[in-house]
């Protein structure tokens, strides 16, 4: 077994830099990876490209690298949840663009199984085709996509082992799994750090070989962002 | 004039046995609330759940299970979860057989514009473009015209679009309308809406045979 342990989030964010190019894991804020945004946060390094499908709410996710103007790009898909956000980019202070949720989530997929670019229907007749090379497949006229070139991976699993085999649960899965392989480095951090040999390899969503760090996070808040029910 | 449930109960009669649905936010959400029970329908939410239902009980909330409105859900029995790649490869590979989202504006040729107002309001497309690049079956269910006054079905979209000759249906507070050829045909009225404000509140060009029945609910 290799192991990919590391004792804390400050030993699984070493070697993050200025200027570099970050993926987080998460839809909304459920599955965001929390202990790495507040390390990031601490080390407050600057000049970010971050591909994301959301940018957080405005005190809380991705939001607090907003605050801190330490975001230069941002790579989603839907963004209406923050103020400051909107801001910045109305301002053009923030870089951002805005690609459909599927072609973000196959971009990271991309970069993940070595596939340096695809074909989509998605986005064909819109300016999200400005620019990108189209090409008709079977009547139908797609756009050429290239595959995420991240530094940094940073994913939120529930359970882990140290070989960094993840399961996932819910809709915290989301992007996950897929950004997973898909950054140069890798870092998991998971609620429950469990025992080599505990998790059953009939279940487990992604295999060890795609994580290079894993640690238990200190903490996860898990914030909800609209919470709907119905009376009893 | 019908009001957004009134256009979600219309829409839940065009949800059929054996169907798997995408509903976008906002009147599309309502359709679950509407759709007869006597049918089997798994609702896909493209955040990764097939098969939700209803909102939790409170005190039941779970953060890690929500829809794509990020609102918390539960799901039914037969429910999965998954990644966002093979969401989209549900989508994208048209294993959804009902798609049913909002819309600022739709043209005549079936464009749809609803993801950004230039200079004032930008908040992304989600899912939406993959969505309706792909979708077999896509009905808008919006409101006729804008807080304004304005129509919203135009000749030609005049916002950034979501994509291209997409739309099939429309269901607003006034009116059933397909998008044929030749532009919106006019299939049916809300109740006591009569075809002559319905023509009104079109911009584009409204065609109307014979005669227009009301909406049955």
């Amino acid at each position: 077994m290799i192991n990919k342990t590391v004792p804390n989030v400050s030993e699984a964010l070493k070697g993050v830099k200025d200027g570099m190019t970050f993926m987080f894991g998460g839809f909304g804020l459920s599955g965001i990876p929390e202990n790495a945004i507040a390390e990031l946060v601490r080390l407050n390094i600057k000049g970010l490209t971050c591909i994301s499908n959301n940018a957080g709410v405005d005190d809380f996710g991705l939001g607090l690298l907003l605050q801190q103007n330490q975001v230069k790009k941002m790579i989603s898909s839907y963004v209406g949840e923050n103020d400051e956000f909107e801001r910045q980019m109305l301002s053009g202070e923030l870089e951002v663009e805005l690609i459909p949720q599927g072609t973000l989530a196959e971009r990271c997929r991309a970069a993940q199984a070595g596939i340096p670019a695809f074909y989509t229907p998605a986005g064909y007749g819109t300016e999200v085709q400005d620019g990108k090379e189209t090409r008709e497949f079977n009547g139908k006229m797609h756009i050429m996509e290239r595959a995420f070139d991240a530094d940094f991976g940073f994913i939120k699993a529930w359970k882990g082992d140290a070989a960094g085999n993840l399961v996932f649960k819910g809709t915290a899965r989301n992007f996950n799994p897929n950004m997973c392989g898909a950054a140069k480095v890798t870092v998991a951090e998971v609620e429950e750090l469990v025992p080599v040999g505990e998790l059953d390899p009939n279940e487990i969503h992604i295999p060890g070989i795609f994580v290079q760090r894993i640690f238990k996070g200190a903490h996860f808040e898990k914030r909800i962002e609209q919470r709907t029910v119905r009376q009893r | 004039m019908l009001d957004k449930n009134g256009i979600a109960k219309r829409i839940a009669k065009e949800v059929k046995d054996g169907y798997y649905v995408n509903l976008g936010i906002g009147i599309p959400t309502l359709v679950a609330n509407f759709v007869r029970d006597d049918i089997e329908v798994e609702f896909q939410s493209e955040n990764g759940v097939l098969g939700m239902g209803p909102f939790p009980y409170e005190g039941e909330e779970d953060p890690d299970i929500i829809n794509a409105g990020k609102q918390t859900i539960t799901t039914l029995p037969g429910a999965s979860f998954f990644d966002s790649a093979m969401s989209f490869s549900m989508i994208r590979g048209q294993h959804v057989d009902l798609t049913i989202l909002g819309a600022m504006e739709v043209a005549e040729n079936g464009d749809i514009a609803n993801w950004k107002i230039p200079g004032k309001m930008v908040k992304g497309m989600g899912g939406a473009m993959d969505l309706v690049a792909s979708a077999e079956n896509i009905i808008v269910a919006m409101m006729h015209t804008n807080r304004a006054g304005a129509s919203k079905l135009l000749k030609r979209c005049t916002l950034p679009l979501t994509g291209v000759g997409c739309v099939k249906k429309i269901v607003t507070n006034m009116a059933v309308i397909e998008v044929t050829e030749g532009g919106f045909e006019l299939l049916e009225r809300a109740p006591g809406v009569s075809v002559e404000a319905i023509k009104e509140a079109t911009e584009g060009h409204l065609m109307v045979r014979g005669e227009i029945p009301e909406m049955k609910l």
